[in-house]
C-alpha cells in the first residue's frame, strides 16, 4: 500500500436491524484519504454519511468490509488496541448543546481526554496543556471555569475542537460541526479547522449536507445516496463537472446567493426511498429522470469516467455524451 | 397609505422584561409589505426577526414580552390596537404563518386532513362535507394525494409535513403569508420542492409573503425585496438585486463574506470579528460598532437610522460602504 494512505476503506458495510427488516445504512463504500487532506461526505438525511464515520471510528461495529489505518488492519480490534487507536483518531460532534456534560467546566472538558489516557504527570502539566490547547482554539481563558450553558454555539464548538485535537490526533472525523451556526461564526470554525490542518498535517473526513461549506474545505467529495456512493471526484473537479444524475440535481439545487444567476433547477421527483432491504437496484433509480429496466434490477459499479472521477450509473456515458 | 400596500410596521419595539434585566429584542423596526410583494428578512440567530413576525400577529409572549412602543397596519387597521377576539379571526383568515419545524407545529393525534379542515370551519360558514373537499383540494394542490386526508402527521416525511402546513396556511386565502424559516429543517432537494411550490402558490393567489431566514440564497431565489437584521434592529434594506449587488452597510458585507460560495473560489473565508451585542445591555450608538472596523466616534454615541441611498435601498450607517468596498 502506498505509504501516503492515511485511511484506506474496503467495501465497507453497516447493517442495523430493524423490525422491518434489515436497515442498510452503509453499503459497500470503498475510499482512500490522503494524509494531510480532507474528504468531504455530502448527501441528505439518512444516506449514512454519519454512520460511515462512525463506523470508521468504530463507535459502531462494521458488519462487512475492512478498515485500514495508516496501512494497518483495524477492521477487527481488541479494546486495549482501540483504546490506544483512539489517540490517534478522534471526531468532533454536530451539536454542541448536546455533545458535552453539562456539569463539567470548560477546564474539566478540555482536560478529560487527558486523564483518560493518564498522559500528565503532574497537575501543573495537565494545567499547562490545558491553558494551551484553550488558546489554540480561541477561548479566552477567563471561560476555564464557565459551563457550557453559559456559552455560544461557537464557544461550545471549540470546546469540542480543544477535546479532539488535545492528545495530538492525526485524523479526525468531523460530524457536521458547523450545521448548528451562524454563518458569520460557522465561517470562523472552518477557518479555525482550517488552520489545525494546516499546522499539524491532520487528516479530516468531513461529513456535512452543505455543500458550500463542503466544496471550500475539502480535497476530495464523497457524494452519497442511500448507503451507496454515487460519485467521488476531486472537489474542484466535481464541482465543475456532475456526471451522476443524483449529483446534478443536488447542486441545481442549492439556492444561489447570485440573483442575476437564473440557472434553471433539476427538480427530483418524490423522496428518500426506504433504506429497510433496499431492492438489488440502483437506489436513485426512482427518483432519477434517467432511469431505464436495467437501472431497476442491477445495481450499477462505481467505475473511473474521467482521470480520478467515479461514477456508479449505468447510463452516466449515454446521458453524459462520453 | 399607499394604495398597494397591505402592511405597514412602524417604529415596533418589543422588550422582554425579565427578573434582573430587559431583553431589548425589537428597536424601532419600521416597514412595508404590498399586495403580492415577497420579501424577506435576514439575519443571525437573535437578531428579532421571528419577534417581529410574532408581533405582527399579536402572538408575542406576554409576559415576559411586551409591544412597547409603534404601530403596526394591515390594510390600515391598527392591528396592535385590535381585541384579541377579532385577532382570532384575523390570524389563519388574513395572516397566516408558517413555522420552522414541521415535525412539531402539527397535532400528532388528529388525521392531516382534520387539521386543515379545522382551519377552514373555523374561518368560513361551511358544513363538514364542504369544508372536507376543501382539505382534500389544499392537500393535492401542495402535491399530496388526496386519498392520505385520514393519515397522521407521523406517516409524512418531514418535506410532505411542511407541505401539509403550507396547505392549512393558504386554505383560507390569507392577504399575507409569514413563514419563519420554512425550509431550514429540510434537506436541499426538498428544499428546492417546496420553495418552488410556495413561489408557485404565492403567484396562483397574490399572497404577500414574509420569508424570515438566514440563507441569503433563498432569499435571492424567492424575494423581490429584502431586509437586513441585526441585533433588533433593521441596518439595510432594498430591492434584492440593488442589496446583494451593491451593498451598502459593513454587516450585510461581512455576512456575505462569511458564506462559503459555489460560484466564488476562496481559500479563506472572512468572518465578522467578536460576537452579537448582549441584548440586555446594547451599546448606545451603533449596535455593530464594536465589530465594524469602519466604526468612528460618532458610531459609539449616536445610533444611526435608515436612509435612504438609492431607489428604494435604505441604509443604517454613518459612512456606508460605496461599490469598490
Amino acid at each position: 500500500m502506498e505509504n501516503n494512505v492515511m485511511l484506506s476503506v474496503k467495501d465497507l458495510k453497516k447493517y442495523f436491524p430493524t423490525p422491518g427488516g434489515m436497515l442498510h445504512a452503509v453499503d459497500g463504500v470503498t475510499f482512500d484519504i490522503q494524509k494531510g487532506t480532507t474528504l468531504g461526505v455530502v448527501g441528505e438525511s439518512g444516506c449514512g454519511k454519519s454512520t460511515l464515520g462512525r463506523v470508521v471510528l468504530h463507535l459502531h461495529n462494521s458488519t462487512g468490509g475492512q478498515i485500514f489505518f495508516e496501512g494497518k488492519d483495524i477492521t477487527h480490534v481488541s479494546k486495549a488496541e482501540l483504546h490506544e487507536l483512539r489517540k490517534q483518531m478522534q471526531i468532533i460532534f454536530q451539536d454542541p448543546f448536546s455533545s458535552i456534560d453539562p456539569r463539567m467546566s470548560v477546564k474539566q472538558l478540555i482536560a478529560e481526554p487527558l486523564q483518560i489516557y493518564k498522559l500528565t504527570k503532574s497537575k501543573e502539566e495537565l494545567e499547562k496543556k490545558v491553558k494551551e490547547t484553550m488558546d489554540i482554539v480561541g477561548l479566552a481563558s477567563r471561560l476555564a471555569d464557565s459551563y457550557a450553558h453559559e456559552l455560544d454555539g461557537g464557544r461550545r464548538q471549540r470546546i469540542g475542537i480543544g477535546r479532539a485535537i488535545i492528545l495530538n490526533p492525526s485524523f479526525i472525523v468531523c460530524d457536521e460541526p458547523v450545521s448548528a451556526l451562524d454563518v458569520s461564526i460557522q465561517a470562523q470554525i472552518l477557518n479555525l479547522m482550517q488552520d489545525l490542518q494546516e499546522e499539524r498535517k491532520l487528516t479530516y473526513i468531513f461529513v456535512t449536507h452543505n455543500l458550500s461549506v463542503v466544496k471550500h474545505i475539502s480535497t476530495d467529495i464523497m457524494v452519497m445516496y442511500l448507503g451507496c456512493t454515487v460519485e467521488k471526484a476531486n472537489a474542484n473537479e466535481l464541482f465543475h463537472h456532475q456526471y451522476h444524475p443524483y449529483t446534478k440535481a443536488l447542486i441545481s439545487a442549492i439556492p444561489h446567493v447570485d440573483p442575476d444567476d437564473d440557472t434553471k433547477r433539476i427538480l427530483l421527483k418524490g423522496e428518500l426511498t426506504s433504506p429497510i432491504n433496499p431492492k438489488n437496484a440502483c437506489r436513485f433509480a426512482p427518483r432519477c429522470n434517467y432511469a431505464c429496466e436495467k437501472c431497476h434490477c442491477e445495481v450499477p459499479p462505481l467505475e473511473e469516467v474521467a482521470p480520478g472521477h467515479f461514477v456508479a450509473c449505468h447510463r452516466v456515458r449515454e446521458i453524459n455524451g462520453l | 397609505m399607499r394604495e398597494n400596500e397591505l402592511l405597514s410596521v412602524e417604529d415596533l419595539e418589543v422588550k422582554f422584561f425579565l427578573r434582573k434585566s430587559t431583553v431589548e429584542a425589537v428597536n424601532g423596526v419600521s416597514f412595508t409589505i404590498d399586495k403580492g410583494e415577497s420579501v424577506g428578512l435576514v439575519g443571525e440567530t437573535g437578531a428579532g426577526k421571528t419577534t417581529t413576525a410574532l408581533s405582527i400577529l399579536g402572538l408575542v409572549p406576554n409576559p415576559p414580552g411586551k409591544v412597547t412602543k409603534g404601530a403596526i397596519y394591515l390594510n390600515g387597521e391598527d392591528l396592535l390596537k385590535t381585541p384579541e377576539k377579532e385577532m382570532r379571526k384575523i390570524r389563519g383568515n388574513d395572516i397566516a404563518m408558517i413555522f420552522q419545524d414541521p415535525m412539531t407545529s402539527l397535532n400528532p393525534v388528529m388525521t392531516v386532513g382534520d387539521q386543515i379542515m379545522e382551519v377552514v370551519r373555523l374561518h368560513n360558514d361551511m358544513t363538514k362535507e364542504q369544508a372536507m373537499k376543501r382539505a382534500v383540494e389544499m392537500l393535492e394542490l401542495v402535491g399530496i394525494p388526496g386519498e392520505r386526508y385520514a393519515e397522521f402527521p407521523h406517516q409524512f416525511s418531514g418535506g410532505m409535513k411542511q407541505r401539509v402546513l403550507i396547505a392549512i396556511s393558504l386554505a383560507c386565502n390569507p392577504k399575507l403569508l409569514i413563514a419563519d424559516e420554512p425550509t431550514s429543517a429540510l434537506d436541499v432537494t426538498i428544499q428546492a420542492q417546496v420553495l418552488d411550490l410556495i413561489a408557485g402558490l404565492k403567484e396562483k393567489f397574490n399572497t404577500s409573503l414574509l420569508l424570515i431566514t438566514h440563507d441569503l440564497g433563498v432569499v435571492a431565489e424567492t424575494c423581490d425585496r429584502v431586509m437586513i437584521m441585526y441585533a433588533g434592529s433593521i441596518v439595510e434594506s432594498g430591492p434584492v438585486r440593488s442589496v446583494y449587488k451593491n451593498m451598502k452597510h459593513p454587516y450585510t458585507v461581512g455576512l456575505f463574506n462569511s458564506l462559503p460560495r459555489l460560484d466564488v473560489e476562496t481559500d479563506r473565508l472572512e468572518p465578522i470579528k467578536g460576537m452579537m451585542p448582549d441584548p440586555t445591555n446594547l451599546p448606545a450608538g451603533c449596535a455593530f460598532c464594536e465589530r465594524c472596523p469602519y466604526a468612528t466616534e460618532r458610531c459609539k454615541t449616536e445610533r444611526p437610522v435608515l436612509t435612504e441611498v438609492e431607489d428604494g435601498h435604505f441604509v443604517a450607517c454613518f459612512n456606508p460602504m460605496n461599490k469598490e468596498g
